[in-house]
């Protein structure tokens, strides 16, 4: 095990591992997301369930970690890798047959998903966990923002009664497809689950499983949005 | 001198047994204090180089490519032979030696022929064990394949990539010798000359390709193994880098060069297109197994096809002459290299010739009838996509087009049973000798010749030689013959760079190979080899007066290594046709026109012939000198060679 | 293939002296060019071109010709080994190319591959990284029957296209992150699919990863730019089993 994590391997193995499970968690929340379709009562119920308890907290903060390490090892990773490279760069380039876009571009990726989940955190955990937070931990919270911190359904409505924001989250769901299409299969190829065979057959599952949470997630924010316009 | 082998004593089949029983060993502590300097880094040079330094000697390796791994030997596609009758086809050590000597047309040493059958086997287990993938049967087992002058199958093939296979196989022996820190390589270092003291071979000099700087180092035994010599032709299968500069330093310090006119002209090669062709390419002979070879029958359906009136697919197979098939019958296709050369130039001479008239037809059409299209790609998948890049036709479709070419050099550095030459210290192994394959090399056995004298045969008799210099200390190299050594590479250096003419190197070089190839290829005559000799003397007077070097000595400088080693081949390239001319037979690789049968088919002279011609060394003014090694066979019986 | 149109190009070709040198883009113009050269043979043209006007030639690195040595290594408009598929530099023919094009020749670029001069870069880290462990340790002499170790067909012709790597480093010259993972995962998963080469696989590819790591190649991204511009069709599959074999041998530790 020693020094596993200072090789480039082992440093790649932090992105997988951390990645799958920042999937696992997308697959989740859109799962949760999707209730708030079907039953508004139901969503607020598991909005209620994942509020400021010890174990939604420990949750979070695990997330919260999964996410950070992702993020700084991905900067890590960029940054060795430019090294690599080498100071001169190629006056012509071009995409090769078969080498998928997302691939190549999987920090600028990154960093928009980044930038849109300040946004999203914003929107949502800052109006209800965080509130919930601040109350336990003794400080003034209004009891109106009190009350709404477990209406998830409230929030929503809230969010995507704006065409902007319908529009930035729609955008930011093209950039996480496009991260995960690449992201899934990149990351069992590192922990070495992968062959001749299976590549294929992990490119798809990939594709589909980016495709079903883009879908779910999207779902919401549109339906959401033309219901507030109608 | 006279020339001595030194085969052991004893019958044919006990004397490699004999020899390693009876000769001297160092002692391990002893080893480390001796060097070993090895020119070259393919399969005989690696393998060399690799086996001593696990041996514990302590070896310094040159390449003059970046790294060991690309020496040319990994360009061998078909295979590799090995007595081990895993078919149950009737083969054995004997027959794989008696078919050697015998597609070498009686012009190759017993003794060292039966020593390679012998250690043939021994080759295969170890590539094995380094982990070399030789193909294999679905039972686990290893695959053969037949190749030309065989009558059983005894070819050990990794797909059509047996020679970089076993070249990976070496470069990985040798890459952990340099881990381990017993062999140190120096790549893109060129060795320039050897440096001979009291009369024994003491080190080299080289120049460091990079820097230009000209350096000497100090072993107490070389071994070149520096390939063949074929790149004199300046069209040839060879890389462009493969030249005989190492083996005629050499020669000029005193080693024998023995049998130059021996040069084997591959009958599968891609035709020449146009007149900036800088080199060719070989199609396997493996495809021969399948593929069968046919010119038009009629002049006329030739000339239409020249003109591209006619396609070759629309000629009927009653129009066909499988010319091969018809004057060969018992072995057909598969006659050995060189018959089935003469024969295609026999055709094209005729004016059968398709595409330019000098290329003939190698069609698969039959094979795919009869294998279906599947099995024909699993086998030869990867050589036909490799000649449709290269013609932009597909070979599936339409018959693929051939023409012999320079290949390989059964000629080079005369060395004995020990593989050392008539410079004590001085060995020479692999293609840069001239040992093993006499007069024609058969297929599959010039890397089984390579690895033959780098794992099994150099490890034994380096050691003898090296036990009896335990005492020799290692010598400074900055001063004595070293330093006048030095002193002479930069005179010749700085020479080549001030003629400042107004021709380029290859100017010459293509020169010189037009003659090579019109007059000491593949058929030779009298006049012709005359005519040669002096136009040869003419170009390289030329060259020294009109040869342009830009750039300078002192960097890295493309032009002027090609500038040295064209100097060599413009000397070697007289020695060839000089060899040529006193040799008045045909046999294997080497024609004579005056002598052949009434059905035009190589006819050798034995009581006259049946020796190793060995040229001496005379002095820039003078002539060299001929050594006659005579060639003693018993148990071969002297044939005329028939493959009908 | 007689009377196709030959061809009269522009080339922009990457000049340095010497390593310290700067460097910059010299433009050359060459005419008449066959189609059915090889794009070696045209800039042979453009040296022979060179050398008659009294100037210093293009170096380039290129031995074999015939797509096997890996000698050969130019970046051609943006592709390693030039726009074709499965095909060294030496193997890419003119026919690829039309009259009147501008053809921009670079050597690979990689902090672990510096350039020499011109076009030739330093590829010996590959050496470097093989001496650690690209080799089953057997010494000459003394092993096993070849047919003692019966290999199935499957892992033997799996090990043999993992073998087909010829070292040229166009995977190092076309990923964007410099990394040599194809170059050493094809060596380890030759030697891993077979017998011989199993007994010690944790440690090649611990020591084997270390020394790439050591020399300053960078991490693999999958890509598979390597696998797209592999003149031999090396798959990234062998880069799934590198991991596997460090990571397990790793996890023993």
């Amino acid at each position: 095990m020693a020094n596993l994590f200072c090789s480039s391997i082992g440093k790649k193995l932090i992105m997988s591992i951390s990645g799958l499970f920042l999937i696992l968690f997308l697959l989740f929340h859109m799962s949760m997301n999707v209730v708030a379709l079907i039953s508004e009562s139901g969503y607020n119920a598991i909005c209620e369930f994942l509020g400021a308890n010890w174990y939604a907290l420990a949750a979070t903060m695990v997330l919260a970690a999964g996410a950070v390490f992702h993020m700084v090892y991905a900067f890590v990773l960029f940054f060795n890798n430019r090294k690599a490279r080498g100071s001169d760069a190629y006056a012509v380039t071009a995409r090769p047959k078969h080498v998928e876009w997302a691939s190549q571009n999987m920090l600028v990726l990154g960093i928009t998903i980044g930038a849109f989940l300040i946004l999203h955190l914003y929107h949502f955990w800052a109006k209800m966990q965080l509130v919930e937070l601040q109350h336990m931990m003794g400080m003034h919270v209004s009891e109106e923002a009190m009350a709404l911190a477990t209406d998830g359904v409230h929030w929503i409505r809230h969010t995507f009664t704006s065409p902007i924001n319908t529009i930035l989250y729609v955008i930011a769901l093209v950039a996480i497809w496009f991260h995960l299409t690449h992201g899934f299969w990149s990351a069992l190829q590192t922990l070495g689950w992968n062959n001749l065979k299976w590549i294929k057959r992990w490119q798809t599952v990939s594709n589909v499983v980016a495709t079903i949470i883009c879908l779910g997630f999207a779902a919401v924010v549109v339906v959401y949005y033309i219901v507030s316009i109608m | 001198m006279a020339l001595e082998n030194r085969i052991p004593e004893g019958q044919l089949a006990q004397k490699w047994q004999n020899y390693k029983n009876h000769q001297k060993l160092v002692n391990p502590a002893n080893k480390r204090k001796l060097d070993v300097i090895v020119v070259g880094s393919g399969l005989a040079g690696g393998a060399a180089a690799a086996s001593l330094g696990e041996l514990g000697f302590n070896v310094k390796c040159f390449a003059y490519q970046d790294s060991p791994r690309r020496a040319h030997s990994i360009a061998a596609q078909g295979g590799i032979n090995a007595a081990k009758n895993y078919q149950n086809d009737g083969d054995s050590v004997f027959r794989l030696f008696y078919d050697t000597v015998k597609g070498g047309d009686y012009r190759a040493r017993e003794a060292n022929v039966y020593r390679l059958a012998e250690v043939s086997n021994s080759i295969i287990d170890q590539c094995v064990a380094q982990g070399v993938p030789f193909a294999r049967d679905y039972g686990g087992l290893l695959d053969n394949r037949s190749f030309g002058g065989a009558q059983v199958s005894r070819t050990f093939y990794a797909k059509g990539q047996t020679g970089q296979q076993l070249l990976l196989g070496a470069y990985s022996a040798l890459s952990r010798q340099i881990g381990k820190g017993t062999v140190k390589m120096f790549t893109r270092t060129e060795m320039m000359d050897i440096v001979v003291i009291d009369g024994k071979c003491r080190g080299i000099v080289s120049r460091n390709l990079v820097t230009g700087e000209i350096e000497a180092h100090f072993g107490h035994a070389v071994v070149i193994a520096t390939g063949g010599y074929g790149n004199v032709y300046f069209l040839s299968t060879n890389a462009m880098g493969s030249n005989g500069s190492a083996a005629w330093k050499a020669y000029k310090k005193g080693a024998y060069f023995a049998n130059p006119c021996y040069v084997q002209i591959h009958p599968t090669c891609i035709p020449v297109h146009g007149e900036f062709q800088s080199k060719l390419t070989l199609m396997s002979e493996s495809l021969r197994n399948d593929g069968r070879i046919w010119a038009p029958k009629r002049k006329e359906d030739a000339e239409a096809i020249r003109a591209g009136k006619l396609k070759p697919e629309n000629i009927a197979d009653e129009d066909r002459d499988f010319y091969l098939e018809r004057r060969y019958p018992a072995f057909g296709n598969l006659v050995p290299r060189d018959v089935a050369s003469r024969a295609a130039k026999e055709r094209c001479d005729a004016g059968y010739g398709v595409e330019s008239g000098e290329a003939v037809y190698l069609d698969f059409k039959y094979a795919i009838e009869r294998l279906g299209r599947d099995v024909v790609e699993a086998r030869y998948g990867n050589l036909f996509q490799m000649y449709e890049k290269i013609t932009d036709q597909n070979p599936y479709e339409t018959p693929m087009m051939i023409y012999p070419a320079i290949h390989y050099t059964m000629g080079g550095i005369w060395v004995d049973y020990e593989l050392q030459t008539t410079i004590p210290g001085l060995f020479a192994a692999g293609e840069a000798n001239f040992s093993d394959h006499g007069a024609n090399r058969l297929g599959a056995s010039a890397l089984m010749q390579g690895l033959a004298d780098g794992y099994f045969v150099l490890p034994y008799t380096l050691q003898n030689y090296l036990a009896g210099e335990l005492h020799t200390p290692r010598m400074n190299v900055a001063e004595g013959e070293f330093a006048k050594v030095v002193g002479d590479v930069n005179a010749h250096v700085a020479k080549l760079m001030n003629v400042k003419g107004k021709k380029s190197v290859d100017y010459f070089h293509k020169k010189l190979g037009k003659v090579m190839w019109e007059k000491v290829g593949m058929a030779r005559n009298e006049a012709g080899l005359k005519e040669a000799i002096e136009e040869i003397v003419a170009i390289r007077k030329e060259f020294w007066a009109d040869v342009r070097i830009p750039g300078s000595a002192n960097e890295m400088n493309t032009e002027l290594e090609k500038a040295n080693r064209v100097a060599d081949f413009l000397e070697l390239g007289e020695l060839m046709a000089r060899d040529a001319l006193i040799r008045e037979e045909s046999c294997g690789g080497h024609f004579r026109e005056e002598h052949q049968t009434e059905e035009g088919e190589a006819k050798r002279d034995d009581a006259n012939f049946a020796y190793v011609g060995a040229w001496e060394y005379k002095g820039e003014n003078a002539e060299p000198e001929l050594h006659k090694e005579p060639l003693v066979f018993e148990e071969c019986k002297l044939v005329q060679r028939n493959y009908k | 293939m007689s009377e196709k149109q030959s061809l009269n190009l522009t080339l922009k070709v990457w000049r340095q002296k010497s390593p310290k040198d700067k460097g910059q883009f010299e433009t050359y113009s060459v005419s008449n060019i066959s189609p059915d050269s090889s794009f070696l043979e045209m800039m042979d043209v453009l040296n022979e071109q060179l050398i008659t006007e009294g100037k210093e030639p293009v170096a380039f690195d290129h031995d074999c010709r015939e797509g096997i040595c890996g000698m050969c290594s130019l970046y051609i408009n943006g592709h390693a080994h030039g726009p074709d598929e499965d095909v060294t530099t030496c193997q890419l023919h003119m026919r690829k190319f039309k009259t009147g094009d501008t053809i921009t020749i670079e050597p690979w670029r990689s902090a672990g591959f510096p350039v020499i001069k011109d076009l030739i870069v330093d590829r010996r880290a590959f050496d470097k990284i093989m001496a650690v462990g690209g080799f089953v340790s057997v010494n000459t002499g003394g092993v096993p029957d070849g047919n003692a170790i019966p290999i199935s067909k499957a892992a033997a012709d799996e090990a043999m296209d993992a073998a087909s790597c010829i070292g040229c480093g166009a995977c190092v010259a076309s990923c964007k992150n410099g990394s040599a993972m194809l170059f050493v995962s094809a060596k380890v998963s030759q030697l891993a699919l077979l017998p011989q080469g199993r007994i010690e696989a944790a440690r090649r590819a611990k020591n084997m990863v270390a020394k790439m790591d050591e020399l300053g190649f960078g991490n693999c991204t999958n890509t598979a730019a390597c696998e797209a511009q592999c003149p031999k069709n090396v798959s990234i599959a062998n880069i799934a089993r590198l991991n596997r074999e460090f990571l397990c041998a790793k996890l023993k530790d």
